[in-house]
């Protein structure tokens, strides 16, 4: 399988009569946007908004973030399961449009929901505040219950974020970067004296707000598989997921997975890239044990020497990741985990819900206690007033000149265990 | 509705307004008996005194720190009557921190001597957390004081005895200066030379999460040494009591981390990272229904709990049990809080203070409900 990825940079976004990319510049025409996006009955009210970095705003609560994307050559379609058929992605060319990303809002489904702030403080812990963002705040009906409300606006960014892509098509790209992986038996026959490396990928899956998808399955009906990395660059996992706004891996995050970016910087040299492991984090023992059991057979069938394990989400699927520590480790493969921290706002508790041994080399993403105050932004798109409720707010975060007190884990990316930021903890 | 203890609450400083560098830093330090220049042994069992100004090793701290900060009190207690006596040595030194009311605390340094080294740690955790004083101390580090109290200081290491002093002294007046010239924001321990405090603090490294995942992957798989972010601490192990052996004689209670409370959340427990409990009168109450009850919790999918909260506090099951004589009663109060992202330190807080509230309502067994 061979991947094409074209990039076209982003570097404004603006409303106009025509959607096209000129110049770096993404024009959108609203009203048609509006009228793709709105055809569900369930929604009532829709508000587009184009932010920027460096600007007085806020955004809360934030469900989701998408890059827009079009599939140009080869099969398949973006988000596949949703937007495309259930064709296989991860070969042929896709374009993306790289710098412009689409941030969901409206009323809260559930708590963990997070905060995106353009500029300030709270700016610097998310990484989508780099990026020109068409926020989407959507209302649905007031009679609408949570688990249609999370698919309604899942399915609302998704298509928005299919249609901008859509101007991307006939766009030459300013980067063209080329992602190969072949057939295991042909991959593990090219570089016979490289130790093998896999990498696997734990998927967030214990129920509303807290699921994933892949190729339209949610992750925690599968039993763990195996996937080319390109599959996942072409965006095959897509998040319907608001697990703790820190550390849900946004849609934004699963296309553009920087575990596989990183792996693939040395393969070939170092060592040998053999592909990814899906595996879920479910709420019962037994799923638990079935699904890390898997994910350790499924190491030793390729073969691997070391693999990278990352986690979603925390304190439940500690267990999972440290399950899967365990399980690699005594079948001798050596493992990195990616996790990060809830040490308590002094940090002076134990991070993590679950330990063992085998756990010997982690990176961490920071811990997702530490409080932050976030100054009053000039706009706020969304609604404040959930401040204090959403996961790391407090009663009182919200103080009356608009500022906020929470700890990080209500900004959305800020501890991402993907290792997608800069951010760790260390003892002080 | 019973607050979760402040201690465990509190973030550095929490709404305690920083030290004023722009005038002398303020300091009291803390002595025992021996350093405090009272006498040996047979002086250890005097209590806490405050004397003007610097006495002991506070004399050479106080000229090497010039013009920028001064020991203005020095609080000597004798080591054995503060071991003997730690209420009211800690209440009494509180009093006099708190009428001094110093920009930072320094204690010792302890070296190896036990006892001292504990006094030294309890005195800066009453500082740090109670009046929100950092403290600079020097301990040497097999001193249970350190491993104790570390949290609460920043201890330099000495060695095992007083024949450190020379290389102490010079040590915590570096950690001094430093924090004056930071405005009280000191760096990592290497770089500022004092020991591991074990408490985590962010950062943001070079390089992102991914990428040092890959190269520390390298070392492992090469064998060359790669150093862990996060070294896996040791998880408490508490061993199962005995089988319950008369049921139907026997008062339960519940309790739960799974967030179920009045409609409405009256006390505001938070969806994640608690920071209280709540208790919640079951006078009365058959079945927790939709209209009264639903969690608070927002680690797990709601929509089953908030239908019927019985799922993950079972009452209607305990009442049927009650009727059936399976157990005596049921006990009349629930105790809940949310377990989503909440500290183990805040945990074992709220669990103490619960189970002694059970143990004074004659509560014999607890069933603990998670989600």
């Amino acid at each position: 399988m061979q991947l094409e990825l074209g990039k076209i940079k982003i570097e404004d976004i603006q409303f106009a009569a025509e959607t096209k990319v000129f110049d770096s510049t993404l024009f959108i025409n609203q009203e048609e946007l509006l009228e793709i996006i709105g055809e569900d009955s369930r929604i009532t009210n829709i508000n587009l908004d184009i932010v920027h970095p460096g600007d007085s705003v806020r955004i809360i609560p934030v469900k989701d973030v998408i890059e827009p994307r079009v599939k140009v050559k080869g099969p398949g379609g973006v988000f596949p399961g949703f937007i495309s058929s259930e064709e296989m992605v991860g070969s042929g060319r896709t374009h993306v449009l790289k710098g412009a990303a689409v941030v969901t809002t409206g009323e809260i489904v559930g708590f963990q929901e997070g905060i995106i702030d353009m500029s300030g403080p709270g700016a610097e812990y998310t990484p989508f505040s780099r990026f020109h963002n068409l926020v989407v705040d959507c209302d649905v009906k007031e009679n609408i219950k949570q688990h249609e409300h999370e698919e309604i606006l899942r399915m609302v960014g998704l298509k928005t974020a299919s249609y901008l892509g859509k101007a991307a098509k006939d766009v030459e790209p300013d980067e063209l970067e080329t992602y190969e992986h072949k057939p295991f038996v042909e991959a593990a026959a090219d570089y016979p004296s490289l130790p093998k490396v896999g990498y696997v990928y734990m998927l967030q899956s214990q129920g509303l707000l807290h699921d994933t998808y892949v190729y339209g399955v949610d992750a925690k009906e599968i039993l763990p598989t195996l996937m080319s990395p390109t599959e996942i660059m072409d965006g095959a996992i897509l998040s319907g997921n608001c697990v703790s706004a820190c550390d849900k891996n946004a849609t934004y995050v699963h296309q553009n997975n920087p575990v596989i970016e990183e792996l693939y910087k040395y393969h070939g040299e170092k060592y040998n890239f053999m592909g990814v492991i899906i595996t879920n984090e479910n709420v019962t023992l037994a799923d638990k044990e079935r699904s890390s059991n898997f994910t350790a057979k499924l190491a030793e069938m390729l073969g691997l020497d070391a693999a990278v394990v990352s986690e979603e989400g925390f304190g439940n699927p500690d267990a999972d990741l440290i399950m899967n520590s365990k399980k690699l480790a005594a079948k001798g493969i050596k493992t990195v985990l990616i996790t990060d921290e809830y040490a308590g706002r002094d940090g002076a508790s134990q991070s993590l819900a679950d330990a063992d041994p085998s756990a010997d080399a982690v990176v961490t993403a920071g811990n997702a206690n530490e409080v932050i105050t976030l100054p009053p932004m000039e706009k706020v798109i969304g609604h404040q007033n959930f401040a204090d409720v959403i996961a790391g707010g407090f009663d009182g975060s919200l103080e009356a000149d608009g500022s906020i007190s929470v700890e990080i884990q209500a900004i959305t990316g800020s501890t991402n265990e993907l290792g997608f930021n800069n951010l760790t903890a260390r003892i002080y | 509705m019973l607050e979760g203890k402040k201690t465990a609450i509190l973030g550095d400083r929490d709404g305690i307004p920083g030290p004023d560098m722009s005038n002398k830093l303020k300091i009291v330090h803390y002595l025992n008996q021996f350093f405090g220049q009272i006498g040996g042994e047979d002086k250890a069992g005097i209590p806490p005194r405050r004397e003007d100004g610097p006495i002991g090793p506070g004399a050479a701290l106080n000229n090497s720190l010039g013009e920028d900060a001064e020991i203005v009190n020095t609080i000597i207690c004798g080591d054995t009557f503060f071991n003997e006596n730690l209420e009211e040595s800690k209440s009494e030194i509180k009093k006099m921190l708190k009428a001094i009311n110093p920009d930072l605390l320094i204690a010792g340094p302890a070296f190896n001597a036990g006892r001292y080294g504990v006094a030294c740690g309890t005195v800066a955790e009453i500082a740090k957390t109670e009046l929100g004083i950092d403290v600079v101390s020097g301990i040497y580090p097999e001193n249970p004081g350190y491993e104790m109290f570390k949290q609460y200081a920043y201890f330099v290491e000495t060695s095992d005895s007083a024949a450190g002093m020379r290389s102490a002294i010079p040590d915590m007046i570096k950690i001094v200066k430093s924090y004056i010239d930071k405005n009280g924001e000191l760096g990592s321990p290497e770089e500022e030379g004092y020991m591991p405090r074990g408490i985590r603090k962010n950062i943001f490294a070079e390089e992102r999460g991914a990428a040092r995942a890959i190269k520390m992957m390298l070392k492992k798989l090469e064998g060359e040494d790669f150093e862990t972010e996060y070294p896996m601490p040791v998880f408490d192990r508490v061993d199962p009591v005995d089988p319950i052996k008369d049921m139907p004689k026997t008062k339960v209670a519940l309790v739960t981390s799974g967030g179920i409370v009045p409609k409405g959340n009256p006390d505001h427990i938070e969806s994640s990272s608690a920071s209280k409990y709540g208790e919640y009168s079951l006078e009365g109450v058959m079945d927790l229904d939709e209209e009264n009850y639903e969690t608070a919790h927002g680690g797990y999918d709601p929509v089953c709990a908030n239908k019927d909260a019985d799922r993950v506090l079972p009452v209607d099951v305990m009442r049927d049990l009650e009727k059936e004589g399976v157990i005596g009663e049921l006990h009349n109060k629930f105790y809940t809080t949310v377990g989503n992202g909440t500290s183990v330190a805040n945990a074992k807080a709220y669990a103490q203070e619960i189970a002694e509230n059970l143990l004074a309502d004659g509560v014999q067994a607890v069933i603990l409900t998670s989600t």
